[in-house]
């Protein structure tokens, strides 16, 4: 996974609440059985005036000039500005892999989804809530500025404004370390191999039959 | 001292450690498996060399991708049948058990575990798929994950969570004649909203949930993270154990007695404190019919469709117009004039053979209305298709002019064949109405089995209890 230090880049605001993994990346895409690739679908229904395929060269389909993904002035942006409850319904972690893949490093949101949340975490996309007044105000700042660009710095704590204004965020103390260090936390549970068996010969021992 | 709750109960029978910051590494017993969120996982174990922690946890299904007609001729979207066979060769090489295309087993998910038992009251169940709050019904605790994480339980049969809230809904008194399981997590919705459970787990609980049948219960919590929440519960009953004695995966003879008398112990104590609680009145919730492009965009049947300048909240009116444009809808419109061209009994929510029963029910001795292109209804499982064959439900289907298909996920996300239209209008038994989700430009009304079933023989949105 790669690591999550400071990172400063272009902000792309997506002014809908309620974003859900379905308009994130849509169902046809989950097919594939790999982890990487997703970013020329990512809000595929918004993004193109024609439906999608797997298998299709993405670069040569209409693009919708009127989704804000493809506006010249947010090209290359790597921080989603979004509204409340980003990342409803479906698991799908291929939601996170495509903003990942199409070069979004965080999300800004008033709030998230519970799954969508811890997914990004997994894949070295951070996800951060703000108050709601904050947002709102950071929407209107991006319209109004062309180019306008954040800085967040995962180790303080910060989204820092053009600025110079500091914007406190909070985050776990555990998925911070795993981002900071771009850590797989698989390894770091199986230095806990010897609790789980313990854990295991207890069970077993109160619940025989959920081993069976 | 303060009583647990349902979910402290479950919570704390789980925790293997605990970090000083709260995060805790959680026991999983039972661990679902399908075709999509699975085989980047699988990969990841064989990148890093490691083998499942504990093979028996796991029971696999292909269920998502699965055609519903001409099972005969096989896959033939080469990009699903590859995964489809991604799965199977999977689960071959790690010794998965799978239910595989052809085994009377094979079905979708969060019907099969249940009916095999492989679900069991107090358990921690994951799969990588939302809707595995499903399981929930049964006093497990249930909740879907991300891939990584089908991938970490895979690894470590563990999961790193901090605690989430306590919410407990109580739908007080009992429903209405022709009011389902269904109308009332929608109803639930309405309440609390698309994110009103987000950061808890929901304890469903009073006269109507008690009421409730385990397949009633198993829609109930199915549609708990459509209210934001990852994990819906229920209290185990005498209903609960009675479905779940003799199934393949429940305890065996000598370990039952014990089994149950532990299972007795799962419910919220009398003084146990929830950080929310809404009260609901079971008498006031009538069929229910989505207009929108969130499940939280509900309405009674015979209410009008909102209008977006009498809602001052700018975001929620911005969304309200959104959605209108979106499903081609007119404000103020009443939602039983609304016409549809298709209509879906199934999916995860309602496909047990209780659904399959109050939609024949319906649709016994009527016909399709002139304009219903096509109704289609999807059985859970190969053995809720066998149950309805053997009560003639496939009869009273076919006979009405429905399709009657094989086992799977089908048109509630399209993955496989059927899916609507550009434009076209479903009444769907389905748990998601956001765009997209039934086939791009499709228009999704969620609704009751029964619901769906009036829709499929008056060509709209009509009260069932007219019938």
């Amino acid at each position: 996974m790669e690591k999550f230090t400071v990172h400063q880049g272009v902000v792309v605001p997506l002014d809908r609440a309620n974003v859900d993994t379905d308009a994130i990346i849509p169902k046809q895409y989950l097919k594939s059985i790999k982890r990487t690739g997703f970013g020329p679908t990512l809000f595929d229904d918004w993004r193109y005036n024609e439906p999608g395929e797997p298998g299709m060269d993405h670069s040569k389909r209409a693009v919708n000039q009127d989704f804000v993904l493809n506006f010249p002035r947010y090209a290359g942006a790597s921080i989603l500005l979004a509204r409340e409850n980003f990342g409803c319904g479906s698991s799908r972690e291929h939601a996170v892999w495509a903003l990942d893949d199409y070069g979004i490093r965080a999300v800004i949101a008033p709030s998230f989804a519970d799954i969508f949340f811890n997914n990004s975490f997994k894949s070295g996309l951070l996800p951060i809530y703000l108050d709601a007044a904050i947002v709102e105000g950071l929407f209107k700042e991006v319209e109004a500025r062309p180019g306008y660009q954040l800085t967040i710095d995962l180790a303080a704590q910060q989204v820092i404004t053009p600025s110079g204004e500091k914007l406190s965020f909070e985050v776990d103390e555990f998925r911070k370390f795993c981002l900071l260090n771009g850590l797989d936390d698989i390894g770091l549970t199986l230095q806990h191999a010897p609790d789980i068996q313990a854990y295991e010969a207890k069970r077993q021992l109160s619940a025989p039959w959920l081993f069976n | 001292m303060a009583g647990k709750t349902l979910y402290d109960k479950v919570w704390d029978a789980h925790v293997v450690r605990q970090e000083a910051d709260g995060t805790c590494l959680l026991y999983i017993d039972r661990h679902l498996v399908h075709e999509v969120t699975s085989p980047q996982a699988f990969e990841g174990l064989k990148i890093a060399q490691r083998q499942p922690w504990r093979t028996a946890s796991m029971v696999a299904v292909p269920d998502h991708n699965i055609p519903t007609k001409d099972l005969d001729q096989g896959i033939t979207d080469p990009v699903s049948r590859l995964q489809v066979e991604t799965l199977h060769d999977n689960c071959r090489e790690f010794g998965v058990v799978e239910f595989n295309i052809g085994d009377p087993r094979q079905g979708i998910v969060h019907v099969m575990g249940p009916e095999q038992g492989a679900t069991l009251p107090g358990m921690t169940v994951v799969c990588g798929d939302s809707h595995t709050s499903t399981h929930g019904a049964f006093g497990a605790l249930a909740h879907g994950i991300g891939t990584s994480e089908v991938e970490h339980v895979m690894a470590t049969q563990c999961l790193i969570q901090k605690k989430m809230k306590n919410m407990r809904v109580n739908v007080n008194g009992k429903v209405g004649k022709g009011v389902t399981a269904k109308d009332i997590v929608l109803a639930i919705i309405g309440e609390i909203g698309t994110a009103g459970g987000t950061g808890y787990a929901i304890e469903f609980a009073g006269e109507a949930i008690r009421d409730l049948s385990m397949e009633g219960r198993m829609t109930v919590c199915n549609m708990a993270i459509e209210g934001g929440a990852r994990a819906g519960m229920i209290a185990v009953d005498d209903t609960t154990i009675e479905y779940v004695k003799g199934r393949p995966y429940a305890p065996k003879t000598e370990q039952w007695a014990a089994a149950v008398e532990a299972w007795r112990e799962l419910h919220s104590d009398a003084e146990a404190v929830f950080d929310l609680e809404v009260n609901l009145d079971a008498a006031s919730i009538q069929p229910q019919v989505t207009w929108g492009t969130s499940p939280e965009m509900v309405l009674a049947v015979d209410g009008l469709i909102p209008d977006p300048t009498k809602e001052a909240d700018t975001v929620k009116a911005n969304s309200i117009r959104a959605a209108l444009k979106y499903m081609g809808l007119e404000a103020n419109t009443p939602i039983n004039q609304v016409q549809v061209d298709k209509v879906f009994i199934g999916s995860c929510t309602n496909s047990r053979i209780e659904d399959l029963r109050a939609a024949a029910e319906v649709a016994k001795g009527r016909k399709l209305a002139s304009n219903i292109k096509l109704a289609m209804v999807v059985p859970g499982s190969g053995l809720v298709k066998q149950q309805a064959e053997q009560e003639g439900l496939d009869k009273i289907f076919l006979e009405a002019g429905f399709e009657w298909r094989e086992p799977g996920c089908s048109m509630c996300l399209a993955m496989n064949a059927d899916r609507l239209e550009p434009g076209e209008r479903c009444a769907s038994t389905s748990n998601r109405n956001f765009e997209g989700r039934q086939g791009q430009g499709g228009r999704t009304h969620l609704v009751s089995p029964a619901m769906a079933a009036a829709a499929a023989v008056t060509g709209h949105f009509v009260d069932v209890r007219q019938f």
